[in-house]
């Protein structure tokens, strides 16, 4: 730091001194230009700590709200630059230790970024979940097994009906909607 | 933005202030005003000459100056604690004296120990000096977090340790007057016992206030 920047930065302390004085007075356009002055500065310390914008701003924020909570303490005789960043060191780490403890209390469930807080939608949810089951159970049967639970089972034909459409002997039909069954219940029921 | 919505609202909300004055001064107070009730409660109670025989032997003499100095400077310690700009090495400020009060007694533990053997880990008066610590040390050290709190500490749990373990220490001052006979092995445990328990439930007291501040 060359020593322009040491001047630089001591009489923008002494100015925000001055302001924070006027503010414990009462004066609020001081403050405010206090409060808006000091952003970059809280901002470049909590910076160190913390990466994503995001969570440097709200530990920005909870810096402004502590300086708020305290500005009582604050004694002109002493650097404003020191007194806050004491503050903003300190608040930074408080939000580190805060995401540490929650991170060790939370596990993460992919699963439940699916679910809706209305039932009706995560009874939706599972029924297409049931379908894509039912689908791939489905792709497991061999042709003739799948045209024969189609014709008799879903389109409810009789035997002698789907016996002409398919072109499977009633024998056949009967043997296959049979073996297609026990083929399904066995891969739905994990058996 | 929302920076700027929050600005607006603190600049609303900006009422004047009562500075809080110098820390050391407010250290200085708390502890004539304590060691005036201290000083009313032996004058009224103590048994002087009982002490004077006993404060005639230099390491009970060193003994009781390690313990009021540990005193003094824990709540030295808590007051500069809890301004945001303080150091915080203000924390080892207790530590060298209250070092030298747990070896001080502790010699006397051991040499207790030599000359009484097992019979000296006993609870018998230990119990009522246990009794005194933390009784003494409830109502000044509510007064003491209540002192400390204005300051609205940022770290309220080290604070609360150095008061803690100031007031313990003038607990345990106090208690020589009232104290007609040598430290045992189970005196000090129990003493030991009574200052931690007074350390962790003046921690618990600043949480319990802490919370009700921030809520309020």
């Amino acid at each position: 730091m060359s020593a322009s920047d040491d001047n630089e930065s001591v009489t923008q302390s002494a100015r925000w001194s001055r302001l924070m004085a006027d503010a414990q007075n009462g004066d609020r356009t001081a403050y405010e230009s206090l409060l808006r002055e000091i952003v970059p500065f809280v901002r470049s310390i909590v910076a160190r700590q913390h990466r994503t914008p995001d969570r440097i701003d709200d530990v920005v924020q909870d810096v402004l709200l502590t300086v708020h909570r305290v500005r009582h303490t604050y004694d002109p005789a002493r650097p404003f630059d020191a007194w806050l960043a004491a503050i903003s060191r300190r608040r930074s780490i408080d939000a580190i230790r805060r995401r540490v403890r929650r991170n060790a209390q939370e596990t993460s469930d992919d699963q439940a970024y699916e679910t809706f807080a209305d039932p009706a939608a995560n009874r939706d949810m599972e029924v297409r979940d049931a379908a894509d089951l039912l689908g791939s159970a489905l792709a497991g049967l061999t042709e003739r097994q799948r045209e024969a639970l189609e014709l008799v089972k879903l389109k409810e034909m009789s035997l002698a009906e789907a016996s002409k459409a398919s072109g499977q002997s009633i024998g056949a039909l009967k043997v296959n909607v049979h073996r297609a069954i026990k083929a399904l219940r066995a891969k739905l029921t994990g058996e | 933005m929302e920076m700027d919505r929050l600005i607006a609202e603190l600049t609303a909300d900006a009422r004047p202030v009562k500075r809080l004055r110098r820390p050391s001064i407010r250290a200085f107070e708390w502890l004539i005003v304590v060691g005036a009730i201290a000083l009313a409660a032996i004058v009224v109670f103590a048994d002087l000459h009982l002490f004077v025989e006993r404060a005639s032997d230099p390491r009970l003499a060193v003994e009781l100056i390690a313990t009021l100095v540990t005193g003094i400077c824990g709540v030295i310690a808590a007051f500069q604690l809890s301004m945001p700009d303080r150091p915080r090495a203000w924390m080892w400020l207790p530590l060298p004296p209250f070092a030298l009060w747990l070896a001080t007694s502790g010699y006397q533990c051991y040499r207790d120990w030599i000359v009484h053997g097992p019979a000296g880990l006993q609870v018998g008066e230990s119990a009522h000096c246990f009794q005194f610590i933390v009784l003494t040390s409830i109502p000044f050290g509510v007064v003491l977090l209540l002192a400390l709190r204005r300051a609205l500490p940022l770290d309220p749990n080290r604070v609360a340790m150095m008061g803690g373990l100031g007031v313990a220490a003038l607990a345990a001052f106090v208690l020589q007057f009232f104290h007609p006979f040598d430290v045992t092995v189970m005196d000090l445990t129990l003493h030991i016992v009574a200052v931690v328990l007074v350390i962790g439930g003046a921690a618990l007291g600043e949480r319990i206030l802490d919370h009700r501040a921030a809520r309020a």
